[in-house]
């Protein structure tokens, strides 16, 4: 795992912050490719904003090292790097108009004036901000001000592009938008980008790959489908998207699926990863969206996983159902979401209809649907 | 639509009878006006009146003439116009001095201290807790012909018959040199505050940027720091200058004969000379002059780089 891949653009060698007692980012190991546009994400103060800092050259990691296209990064500074970053607050110079906001760092660089001012140009146009170079930097509005700042790192060509929640500032249409327009910025280009967000659907929509941080550590790296549909832990199986947790005991493991007792006789069965050993205590997640709630006349389809239930309450979201579902005493109430295919009568009664409180159910969903956490 | 909606709504919330909101603005600027209008407009006006009448014994003559406007452009006038050029100078060469050494000091309580920020300041002011007169009578002390420095240096023996200098330094005091050291350590805490100010809104970003961008600390410092810095530091260059122009105490007392400024001039006309009306001209020629220095001033500094540093 250590060895660099020859093709990842940054590697993370057993990466550590701390801040005294705190460790805010502990050992993380792993590579990026390049031209992938990777994300870190995770609750606030999880460490992933100080692994894009220490990246940058912004915080020096206590221990660990970063590669950067093979190059030990070291302590060098951030002006050392072959990296730009976009900060959150845009930190534009606001005493310098658009254009020289752009020119910056070009204005480092052994270039002639002439050659400046056609990247500039050229950056202008890119980022849709055509005659707006003469424009003092206050008079912008939140979508052109994030433009400036993709501009003005994106002129300086770093190997590595660092955006630390870029769109957090923007209101949720605009961010939509700007979402499109980074991705597609990021295949025009080709450059590596690192993406720092709390937001899982930004993180989920935009990523190639995604890790997952929580307390400092990195739990799961992995595209968006595999964290969505194989979450390694609870934890991620919790912060990405809704999850709902049977706990139990492992009862026997046969042909590739476990058996999992999970109180009051019930046994549900759910594909064992290597680990899965009888006797052990264990977790079934499982979506909302993937079980089916049947009222309590049908019998349940053999293949499928069902289980008893009594429905506590629902509620009408439009596109969707929701149905809180209790099933066993003691144990967290199932959520369950439907989607409405069918239109429903005026007062909801009918239709595939929406289980009343209190009534009896049956809960199914395939064997493959459910994801077995043992920790 | 929603916009006239509004409008419309905002009729009928508010009582017909409602004052404007500028005049409960002028009951809340009314102690200061007050201030402001008797104990400046009134004088100011009163010393440009004064400048047009002249003297006969120790009588004021009210009758309108431009005759002591007149004698700065003559050949008797030469002394006056040489203590002008002299006090926008010394003043100048203070300023500039206050301004080199109190940026430093606030560019450290800004970026070093990173606790305890308020002991800094209230060091800072420390010696604002002794009267202007008594600190220009320290420099007395410390720069006399028994001072602290020449005593010192007779201690260490480059006073004296075998050292490098056989008598106690006279050019210490008593000369516009020891006006400019005086002035610019009793003016430098002025100078810090709003330097400092500045520097700490600063937001760090700022420089995070301009290093990802490629700066050396040094060339950030210049392209950043201080172009961001400059309301700050114009405010002290401002507040420096203009008092110190007209600064009378601290020649008084250690200008000696070559160290005096045109504050001192317009005393005498008040006190010894007793002609108010030439001491009042007198004044009125200064106002001008510091007015244009600061316009030529600002001018040079050009009015976009203010607009854009000032956010």
């Amino acid at each position: 795992m250590a060895a660099a891949n020859t093709n990842s653009m940054i590697s993370l060698r057993a990466v550590t912050k701390r801040f005294g007692n705190f460790t805010a980012v502990d050992a993380a190991t792993f590579d990026i490719a390049a031209g992938e546009f990777f994300s870190l994400l995770g609750p606030s103060g999880c460490g992933k904003t100080t692994l894009l800092r220490m990246i940058g050259g912004f915080e020096r990691q206590s221990t660990g090292e970063i590669l950067i296209d093979g190059e030990p990064m070291g302590t060098r500074a951030p002006n050392q790097r072959p990296t730009n970053m976009v900060f959150q607050s845009y930190a534009i110079f606001p005493h310098l108009d658009v254009a020289e906001n752009i020119a910056y760092g070009l204005a480092n660089r052994p270039v002639d004036k002439a050659t400046i001012a056609r990247k500039v140009a050229a950056a202008l146009e890119m980022m849709r901000l055509d005659g707006l170079g003469n424009r003092r930097t206050n008079q912008l509005s939140g979508g052109q001000r994030q433009r400036v700042a993709l501009a003005r790192a994106i002129v300086c060509e770093p190997k590595v592009l660092l955006l630390d929640e870029p769109l957090g500032a923007l209101d949720k249409k605009l961010r939509e938008e700007m979402q499109i327009e980074l991705r597609q910025l990021q295949k025009s280009l080709g450059i590596t980008f690192i993406f720092v967000t709390h937001d899982q659907e930004e993180a989920l929509s935009l990523s190639d790959r995604i890790a997952v941080m929580a307390r400092g550590k990195v739990l799961q790296i992995d595209t968006a489908t595999a964290l969505y549909e194989h979450p390694n832990c609870r934890e991620v199986a919790g912060f990405i998207g809704n999850m709902n947790f049977l706990e139990g005991r492992i009862a026997g493991v046969e042909g590739g699926l476990a058996a999992i007792e999970i109180g009051d006789g019930q046994v549900v069965k759910v594909p064992a990863n290597g680990q899965a050993a009888a006797g052990g205590n264990a977790i079934l997640a499982i979506r909302p969206e993937k079980i089916d709630a049947h009222g309590s006349a049908t019998a349940p389809q053999p293949g499928t996983n069902a289980i008893r239930a009594r429905a506590r309450a629902s509620s009408y979201l439009g596109d969707r159902s929701l149905i809180l579902a209790d099933w066993r005493n003691g144990a967290a109430p199932v959520s369950v979401s439907l989607q409405n295919r069918k239109s429903l009568s005026g007062d909801g009664s009918s239709g595939i209809g929406i289980p009343g409180p209190d009534s009896e159910l049956w809960l199914t969903w395939p064997v493959e649907a459910g994801v077995l956490l043992t920790s | 639509m929603t916009a006239i909606s509004e409008a419309a709504s905002d009729q009928y919330d508010q009582p017909a009878t409602r004052r404007p909101e500028w005049v409960d603005g002028l009951w809340l600027i009314a102690p200061t006006l007050a201030i402001v209008v008797g104990m400046m407009l009134v004088p100011l006006l009163a010393i440009i009146i004064v400048s047009f009448w002249t003297q006969t014994g120790f009588d004021l003559e009210a009758t309108w003439t431009l005759e002591n406007y007149a004698l700065l452009f003559q050949p008797e006038g030469k002394l006056y116009r040489i203590l002008i050029v002299k006090s926008l100078w010394v003043s100048l060469v203070a300023t500039t001095a206050v301004v080199v050494l109190a940026y430093p000091m606030a560019y450290f309580m800004a970026f070093r201290i990173q606790r305890g920020k308020l002991i800094w300041i209230i060091l800072l002011t420390v010696p604002f807790w002794t009267s202007y007169l008594l600190r220009v009578f320290a420099w007395k002390v410390i720069l006399g012909f028994n001072g602290v420095i020449n005593s010192g240096l007779k201690a260490v023996g480059i006073i004296g018959p075998d050292g490098l200098f056989e008598k106690p330094l006279e050019f210490l005091l008593y000369n516009p040199a020891s006006v400019t050291i005086t002035l610019a350590h009793a003016w430098a805490a002025y100078a810090v505050l709003p330097i400092y100010v500045s520097l700490e809104k600063i937001d760090r970003s700022y420089l995070e940027a301009a290093t990802d961008l490629g700066d050396s600390k040094w060339k950030r410092f210049w392209r950043v720091t201080f172009p961001l810095s400059l309301p700050g530091t114009i405010a002290a260059i401002l507040l420096v200058f203009i008092p110190t122009v007209g600064d009378y105490i601290t020649p008084t007392l250690v200008g000696g004969p070559s160290g005096i400024m045109i504050g001192n001039s317009i005393a005498n006309q008040f006190i010894k000379s007793n002609n108010a009306p030439l001491g009042a001209a007198l004044s009125c020629v200064m106002m001008l002059a510091i007015t244009v220095a600061v316009c030529l001033f600002l001018m040079a500094i050009g009015k976009k780089r203010l607009k854009g540093a000032d956010i």
